[in-house]
């Protein structure tokens, strides 16, 4: 019997279908007890790894552990793994109530009566626990999946997806409700999604995935505020990427000539080779001060902008300011009243905090992990 | 295709993402069938074919002797060949009117029928629920000489006065439609029955006339229906002979029962099975000619 | 009906005529037209019924035991007929016979049908296309020439002494088998795997996922098929008539009767078989229905 309360390796995973490999000797370890979320856009390789992890897919090469012992060869029904499906999956032909207590009825356990009803009401199922999954609606479809997984008390509880059938109203509320139940009971979740909201909001950790491989995993903040890829800095929330010519790179600052115009990065937030990098800046971090107005700190700043589009969105005002390189940055400025908009034709000074600034290797697509308008819901 | 892997994970080839069929016994679950089909069909039929080149000096008492005597093929076509032509003639009627006849009424219960879709499609099949003989006899009562409908046809001049309806080949392949009716009724509908009305809505928006819409949109997108329907119907209908032994004389009669009479009655194994045989081939031919045409891949 | 035209939805234009009265006197011909045609045909198709069923009440002037030659017109009423459905010699043997040969060969024909289409939907292999085309031939193959190639095989082999029950149900189960293939496999081809990834992902190996999963979720399928198995075979006559020998299936009497006496009673046994059918079928409907409602 494997041990749950184990931390879970994934060690040099491989998937190939072919000649194509949906998963590319990833390797992570998800801690015990931790809300861990794979994201990534649509074909990354998130679903089949999870899916690995079930025992529903054979990796092609790589090994799965929990703790010390070595899972991969099990079967699924081996596994102290649960998963909740992207479509639920919940048995059609079974009431919610056999739904729920499936898992604990074919591992033999006695009062699983007891214990389906215990989790139906958990999930304030209770009054529909003799109807079958089709008279549900959406939302109280997925707590049924949600139980019938969580009642077996897996060592690892995998959820594919789970959100996005829902609309958006349920599926905040039901991020807040799977947040809690998680905190509650302290089994490791496994959250696939493509909605870096959802992960950012929900995970304790991230690792963001592209095409197979990891771009990078770390902690929600630390992801976003220090991205070490373009797709990272772009597929979570938005940046500014500007092309520089890194001029020293020693030290504890590394300068840059941000097309005529001298940037300090400080070392730790540059992860560029070579002689070129993009700069980056996220355009909540910008400040846009009328020209010539800039206190000249240590921030970094850079001039000549002129505003060329306005938008307010409510919340923040999101403003498109054209450089003297051809290129328009976004300043997005939360609408605090504090002071007056800026209209289009102004010009302004950009500057922001050095320690907000991130550099990335130049090879790498400005455009990667943007959001194409089809991809918007 | 399948990865060497250093890990001990059990792989097999992967299709279309899916691991669950892994191991490859699955196809242990064929052999039962695949057995009985090998023994109790393709032994048959190459049965048959030696059969058919038994010396057809022999008979049924004294046992035959197999001296691959292909001219049993040429003198079968020779003497029958006409029979053979009335066979298709016949059952492409038949089909025919069955497509122009069941179209509609498959179109009706997929589209127009409404809370009555199943209820009609048990009407369609509910005839099948009589004995195919009895229904066959039953038409022998209606259409014969002193029936309503002959009468009612004489009154109004179509049929002359000492015409006749039984006997004639307007007889037999009104049988053939009659009998076979759900055959093509019941593919047709199923593959009407996948589309997707929008696209019938949209076809009739743009597009001037219904028709247009529906030879451009309708017709193409239920032709799968239609393949199947036309060859369930015509297959069978080309080798039946019990429409034609109970409405018709032997004037119509068709190669069925050429090869019914040549095998129950003469005992004529050889010839029997080689005019079997030839209408098989040609069935199996025209089958294959007719889907590659049309295109379809999926035939089971 | 003032009804506004641009949130009409689908489903009324589907039932119903269009409710703008402008450019639509053509769809509203072919609307009703096509309707109406179907009508026409299906009534077409019942005439027959109706004969056999006015016939069962045949008092023809052939006597009181009812015997007439087939095709005779309508002549008395009686309900004779109906009360000595057993009189004429070997009709009800040839009943048994019949009932028993169908389910014999559509329990035969269902099982090896079934595991064929399970191997062909869920398991890969090699040979899958020529698996396919072997199936396929049997349906493309007329009854005459499946019924003298098996009698060949008969006479050939020197079973055709033993020629009848054994060899009905062998010819039986051949020409249901392509049937059940179909018709389970449009089912199972229909049904969701993740269903079956779900069960096993929930400590269902797979012996229990596939009783407790997959065979519940497909049985309506193998039904289906069973019964199209069962009606196929109980009203089979070419193929029969090929291998019965001497025995005698309903069907296989029916043509004997035609020859010589036709007793009024075979009418009786069609009416019969028709409203059982007709019966289960609905009954069947309505069943189905009350299950789809409890589900929605």
């Amino acid at each position: 019997m494997v041990e749950t309360n184990q931390d879970l390796h994934l060690e040099d995973l491989t998937k190939r279908f072919g000649d194509f490999a949906a998963v590319r000797d990833l390797s992570l370890t998800v801690p015990n007890g931790s809300f861990f979320a794979l994201l990534g856009p649509s074909g990354c390789g998130k679903t089949t790894t999870l899916r690995m992890v079930a025992g529903l897919e054979d990796p092609t090469a790589g090994r799965i552990r929990m703790g010390d012992q070595d899972i991969t060869a099990l079967r699924p029904y081996k596994r102290p793994v649960n998963t909740v499906f992207q479509s639920y999956a919940l048995f059609p032909h079974l009431t919610i109530f056999e739904n729920v207590a499936f898992g604990l009825r074919r591992r033999g356990i006695k009062d699983y009566r007891q214990k389906t009803l215990d989790m139906i009401e958990l999930v304030q199922l209770g009054p529909y626990a003799g109807r079958k999954p089709a008279q549900l609606s959406g939302g109280q479809q997925q707590r049924v999946a949600l139980g019938r997984a969580l009642i077996n008390e897996p060592g690892v509880l995998l959820l594919d997806e789970p959100l996005g059938a829902l609309d958006l109203k349920l599926r905040r509320q039901m991020q807040i409700e799977l947040k809690r139940i998680q905190t509650e009971i302290e089994v490791t979740f496994v959250h696939v999604t493509h909605d870096q909201e959802e992960a950012m909001t929900m995970a304790d950790t991230i690792a963001v995935m592209n095409h197979g491989v990891i771009e990078q995993m770390g902690a929600p903040g630390e992801l976003y505020e220090n991205p070490v890829t373009t797709f990272v800095a772009n597929f979570l929330g938005q940046s500014n990427l500007i092309m520089t010519d890194i001029i020293d790179g020693a030290g504890a600052e590394v300068m840059v000539d941000c097309q005529g115009q001298k940037i300090g990065v400080s070392s730790e937030r540059s992860h560029a080779k070579g002689r070129k990098a993009w700069l980056g800046i996220r355009p909540e971090k910008i400040f846009a001060s009328h020209a010539h107005e800039a206190e000249r700190t240590d921030s970094n700043v850079l001039t000549g902008g002129r505003i060329s589009d306005v938008s307010f969105v409510g919340v923040s005002t999101q403003y498109l300011v054209a450089m003297p390189w051809d290129q328009e940055l976004m300043v997005f400025e939360q609408n605090t009243g504090r002071r007056p908009l800026f209209e289009n034709g102004d010009e302004v000074d950009l500057s922001w905090s050095s320690e907000h600034a991130f550099l990335l290797d130049a090879d790498q697509d400005a455009h990667a992990g943007m959001m194409r308008p089809e991809d918007r819901e | 295709m399948t990865h060497v892997a250093p890990a001990p994970a059990p792989t097999g080839a992967a299709v279309d993402g899916e691991t669950s069929r892994r191991r490859g016994w699955g196809w242990l679950l064929l052999v039962p069938g695949m057995l009985y089909l090998a023994i109790f069909f393709v032994f048959p039929t190459i049965q048959l074919f030696l059969t058919s080149l038994y010396d057809p000096s022999g008979n049924y008492v004294q046992g035959y002797t197999l001296t691959w005597h292909f001219a049993n093929y040429v003198d079968a076509i020779r003497d029958t060949w006409n029979l053979f032509v009335r066979s298709f003639v016949y059952a492409g009627i038949a089909t025919a009117v069955c497509l122009l006849l069941g179209y509609p009424l498959a179109y009706a219960i997929a589209f127009k029928a409404g809370r009555w879709k199943n209820f009609m499609l048990v009407l369609v099949i509910a005839p099948f629920f009589t004995s195919f003989l009895l229904r066959t006899l039953s038409w022998k009562t209606i259409l014969a000489d002193q029936g309503p409908v002959a009468d009612f046809l004489r009154t109004i001049q179509i049929l002359p006065e000492d015409g006749r309806l039984l006997a004639t080949p307007l007889a037999v392949i009104a049988g053939l439609i009659y009998n076979f009716m759900p055959f093509m009724t019941l593919p047709l509908f199923a593959s009407l029955d996948k589309v997707d009305y929008r696209l019938i809505e949209a076809s009739s928006d743009l597009y001037s006339s219904p028709l247009t819409g529906f030879r451009k949109v309708t017709f193409p997108l239920s032709l799968p229906g239609v393949v199947a329907g036309t060859l369930l119907t015509f297959i069978p209908a080309s080798g039946d002979y019990i429409n034609a032994e109970i409405l018709g004389t032997p004037k119509q009669y068709m190669v069925g029962n050429r090869i019914q009479a040549a095998f129950l009655t003469e005992h004529d194994y050889p010839l029997a099975a080689s005019l079997s045989l030839t209408l098989m081939l040609i069935v199996v031919l025209m089958v294959v000619v007719y889907v590659r045409r049309v295109g379809t891949e999926e035939l089971v | 009906m003032a009804t506004d035209v641009t949130t009409t939805s689908m489903t009324e234009r589907r039932v119903g005529p269009a409710k703008r009265p402008r450019r639509n006197a053509g769809r509203w011909i072919s609307d009703h037209l096509v309707l109406m045609v179907g009508i026409l045909v299906l009534a077409y198709m019942f005439v027959p019924i109706g004969y056999i069923f006015a016939l069962s009440f045949n008092q023809p002037s052939g006597g009181e035991t009812g015997h007439q030659s087939a095709g005779a017109q309508f002549e008395a009423f009686t309900w004779t007929n109906w009360s000595t459905i057993c009189e004429p010699e070997g009709l009800c043997r040839s009943l048994r016979l019949s009932i028993q040969v169908s389910i014999t060969a559509t329990v035969i024909a269902t099982i090896l049908g079934t595991l064929m289409a399970f191997a062909l939907v869920r398991h890969s292999f090699r040979g899958r296309g020529s698996s396919n085309l072997l199936i396929f031939l049997p349906m493309a193959t007329p009854e005459v020439v499946m019924g003298s190639s098996l009698l060949a095989m008969f006479v050939s082999t020197g079973f055709d002494s033993v020629l009848g029950f054994v060899t009905i149900v062998i010819a039986h189960v051949l020409f249901c088998l392509s049937f059940v293939v179909v018709t389970v496999k449009a089912r199972l081809t229909g049904m969701d795997s993740r269903l079956e990834q779900a069960a096993m992902d929930l400590y269902a190996n797979e012996w229990q996922t596939f009783r407790l999963v997959t065979l519940p979720l497909a049985m309506p399928g193998i039904v289906a098929a069973a019964l199209l198995s069962f009606s196929l075979s109980f009203d089979d006559f070419i193929v029969t008539n090929f291998t019965a020998g001497q025995s005698v299936t309903f069907p296989l009497y029916v043509y004997g009767a035609k020859l010589k006496d036709f007793p009024a009673q075979l009418y009786v046994v069609g009416t019969i078989m028709f409203l059982v059918s007709f019966v289960f079928v609905i009954a069947a409907e309505v069943w189905r229905r009350r299950r789809a409602r409890a589900w929605a």
